[in-house]
């Protein structure tokens, strides 16, 4: 479905993403990690044609989208659940949402699928015609992901999704994503730094640091490289027992 | 555990926007020197009691009170050079003033006056306020981006020195918001030793953060927030214990312990 | 020097006293299109002071940037209570009822124009410029600039840090009106004679543009934009008619490349800081081995 290849982003003199190659299958959740400064969210500027590479190619459902304009892009069905929200303040939330499904012509189906939104998160729901700028930082994210929700993205994108919000509203945005995944099918590239959950979710996943891929593979062998949690997961990490038979993380 | 009186005290404090309370009726207050959580869900109005403490809004009703003084009518640019600095959620550093530019922007409340207007810092090579923020930045180990462009460096490092520039007033509450967010658990561990070894001075931080880890690694007090009222405090044990709290902030009971540190003295 | 380029060196001179007058407040972040008002009553005051009262003329022109100054003062309360493109408005107001009293101001001759008695020369205009220059870039060289940036920059998160942006904004504007004040009286006492339809929008907006072209980020940005605005159309005078066509492209051309300006903040640290670090290298006889970056 996404196949990076050889990708090279640079700004100015700072060389962000030095030949960075990746795959994503229809119906995976690939998940890219690394420190801050590392190249992943410019990695997703440049899937979504924000910044312009100066070398490599990017391959979307078998076409070449590397010279395509970003709104050919998301018309073609990726899209980008951004970093930092980028809500418009000055319309509504209703409004905030009906943007991410400006290029649908299926009325119907986004008035149910605003109403699910609103269900799922409640607090969109009672401000619905409030500007958006009543939100909290949090509140804004949700929208965020309602949003490039109703964009019917065959690729969702999704740049630290858990950004500012609260255990629960984490857990709950979560499992959403491995809801739309396994029932809808929906293909997901994430990046987070909330390493655990990450790797809990992806099928795959790729290690960035200082624009270069270090590592990828499945998660259980990337949680086993000890030099790898050293660097992301620190001293301390986090040995949680779960009924369920997730992949927990262990220290040594 | 003396019952230190508090350096800050919000008594009955309310705000409300159009028809949104977004705080109300709250009390709250935190000990001197002891390192504090504010938390909730999103939405119960955490950075607006931030924004209530340092002025940027006034209050509907209540008093605030920071180490005594009723600082409730206080204008917003004279509450930091009353000794409460803070950080913002999302980075809000000057993009047209270096590294060290901004820095020192956080020594303009203790420069007062026509003196400190005219101080030559970019004029004189040893200008000491200018040598201090440099110590500061060298610190920090942030030096090396002194001459930068804030704009251009990468999120962690902008933390950082938004961190330095609330340090630059020699406060006596440091308010941080979300300090921990995008960062990865690593450099979260760094973070909490280097507030820790700020606190040695008898800084007093308040904290707003959704990561229980640092949390319950960091402070010793928490004060949990929904829909702009108290509802829980205590330890970070008892919070994560709190039933009310589970249900509506952590979600899942969360399973290790929270309070890895506590055998350590505030 | 011939009396051509003693004129063109006359006006660069006064462009560049002006365009220090419009870089104040759009350093503060705000839009002064009342520039020459300011000018003009510093023109018209000055002329008056050297004409009647029979003061030295760089005296007279003294007395009218601080007479700009206050007038500036005094309506910086109101008017800077605006915002963005209302406070453009406003000043543009200001500038307009300025002209108006002027034109109606039989003392310093109304619509017909006021002669200026006295006169000086290229050297003692060049010389007030370049006090001027000296003095904005001492300025700027302590706390002051760096609060003015930051004001511009971020009003609320200045105000949380202790600044007092309203006090900056109105030192901004005042000390901006008086130099342009001083640019109007240095103009007054060369060219001899003035008239209230010289100070005019067109010429507020020239002066931003001086500002503007040579980048608000840094002192050096409105001399060199002065300088470009001044002696380009005069490079350009051999093309005859077309300069003006060629002048104006040369304008579009660099303010698509360089929306910021010829010089950014961040270039001239840059070249400040290689000379620096080039001057340190020179002075180490050794060079210490490179520490492994962490």
């Amino acid at each position: 479905m996404l196949a990076v290849h050889e990708l090279e982003v640079r700004y100015g003199r700072v060389h962000a993403v030095r030949g960075v190659s990746l795959t994503l299958a229809e119906g995976e959740v690939v998940a890219v990690l690394g420190a801050n400064g590392a190249g992943k969210s410019s990695l997703l500027r440049a899937v979504l044609g924000l910044t312009k590479p100066c070398g490599g190619a990017v391959l979307f459902a078998g076409r070449d989208i590397t010279r395509w304009p970003t709104s050919a892009r998301v018309r073609g069905g990726l899209v980008l659940v951004p970093e930092g929200r980028r809500i418009v303040m000055t319309l509504t939330i209703e409004e905030n949402l009906l943007m991410g499904a400006f290029h649908r012509r299926d009325h119907r189906a986004v008035a149910a699928e605003i109403a699910d939104i609103y269900d799922r998160f409640p607090h969109l729901a009672a401000r619905r015609h409030h500007p958006a700028s009543v939100l909290s930082g949090g509140e804004q994210q949700m929208l965020a992901i309602g949003r490039g929700l109703l964009a019917r993205p065959s690729l969702m994108m999704l740049d630290e999704p858990s950004l500012g919000l609260s255990p629960k509203l984490s857990s709950e945005v979560f499992a959403l994503i491995r809801r739309l995944n396994k029932e809808n099918g929906q293909s997901i590239l994430l990046v987070e730094q909330n390493t655990q959950r990450a790797l809990e979710l992806a099928g795959r996943a790729y290690v960035l640091e200082l624009g270069r891929v270090a590592m990828e593979g499945a998660p259980e062998s990337i949680l086993a490289d000890h030099a790898l949690q050293a660097a992301y997961l620190g001293r301390a990490g986090a040995t949680e027992q779960r009924g369920d038979g997730r992949p927990t993380i262990s220290v040594s | 555990m003396s019952a230190a009186d508090p350096i800050l005290r919000l008594d009955s404090v309310s705000k409300h926007f159009g028809g949104l309370r977004v705080v109300e009726d709250l009390n709250l207050a935190v000990r001197r020197g002891v390192r504090t959580a504010l938390i909730g869900p999103n939405g119960a109005g955490k950075t607006t009691v931030f924004n209530l403490i340092t002025g940027v809004f006034p209050v509907d009703a209540g008093r605030i009170l920071l180490d005594g003084a009723d600082i409730t009518a206080t204008p917003s640019r004279l509450r930091i050079g009353h000794g409460v600095a803070r950080n913002f959620q999302n980075i809000r550093l000057m993009p047209h003033l270096s590294t060290l530019e901004n820095v020192m922007v956080g020594q303009h409340c203790r420069n007062r006056g026509m003196g400190g207007v005219l101080q030559p810092v970019n004029l004189v090579p040893r200008n000491r306020w200018r040598e201090a923020a440099r110590a500061a930045l060298a610190d920090a180990g942030l030096i090396e981006y002194e001459r930068s462009t804030v704009g251009n460096l990468p999120y962690g490092v902008q933390k950082r020195i938004e961190l330095v520039r609330a340090l630059m007033a020699q406060p006596r509450l440091l308010l941080l918001d979300e300090p921990a967010a995008g960062l990865n658990p690593a450099e979260t561990e760094a973070l909490q030793a280097q507030l820790e070894k700020i606190c040695i001075g008898g800084l007093t931080v308040l904290v707003v953060e959704h990561d229980m880890h640092f949390v319950g690694a960091l402070c010793a007090d928490v004060i949990v927030l929904d829909f702009g009222r108290k509802i829980a405090e205590g330890s970070p044990e008892d919070i994560r214990r709190n039933p009310l709290v589970q249900e509506i902030y952590l979600g899942a009971p969360v399973a290790q312990p929270m309070e890895r540190h506590s055998a350590r003295s505030a | 020097m011939s009396g051509y380029l003693e004129g063109i060196m006359v006006l660069l001179a006064v462009n560049v006293v002006f365009a220090y007058g419009g870089f104040l407040p759009l350093a503060a972040g705000q839009l002064n299109l009342g520039l020459a008002g300011f000018a003009a009553i510093g023109a018209y005051s000055s002329a008056y002071l050297s004409n009647v009262l029979k003061l030295p003329p760089l005296l007279a022109i003294a007395f009218a940037g601080i007479v700009a100054g206050t007038v500036a003062l005094i309506v910086a309360v109101p008017v800077l209570r605006t915002r963005g493109i209302y406070l453009a408005l406003a000043t543009f107001a200001l500038g307009q009822i300025v002209q108006a009293i002027i034109l109606n101001l039989e003392i310093v001759g109304g619509a017909a124009g006021y002669p200026v008695a006295a006169f000086i020369r290229l050297p003692a205009i060049a010389a007030t410029a370049v006090v001027v220059v000296a003095l904005v870039w001492l300025l700027f060289a302590t706390r002051f600039g760096i609060a003015v940036t930051a004001v511009h920059d971020d009003e609320s998160v200045a105000d949380l840090m202790g600044i007092d942006v309203r006090a900056f904004q109105v030192a901004a504007f005042a000390l901006g009106s008086a130099i342009a004040g001083v640019g109007g009286g240095l103009y007054a006492h060369h060219f001899s004679f003035i008239e209230a339809q010289y100070f005019n929008i067109s010429l507020s907006i020239t002066i931003v543009l001086y500002v503007l072209l040579g980048g608000t980020q840094t002192v050096i940005g409105p001399l060199l934009g002065a300088a470009v605005f001044t002696l380009l159309p005069e490079v350009l005078r051999a093309s005859a008619n077309w300069r003006y066509v060629a002048f104006a492209a040369a304008l579009i051309v660099l303010m698509a490349l360089r929306p910021e300006g010829l010089v950014t903040g961040a270039q001239l640290r840059r070249l400040l800081g290689l000379a620096r670090t080039q001057a340190r290298h020179a002075a180490v006889a050794t060079a210490l081995p490179k520490e492994p970056s962490g």
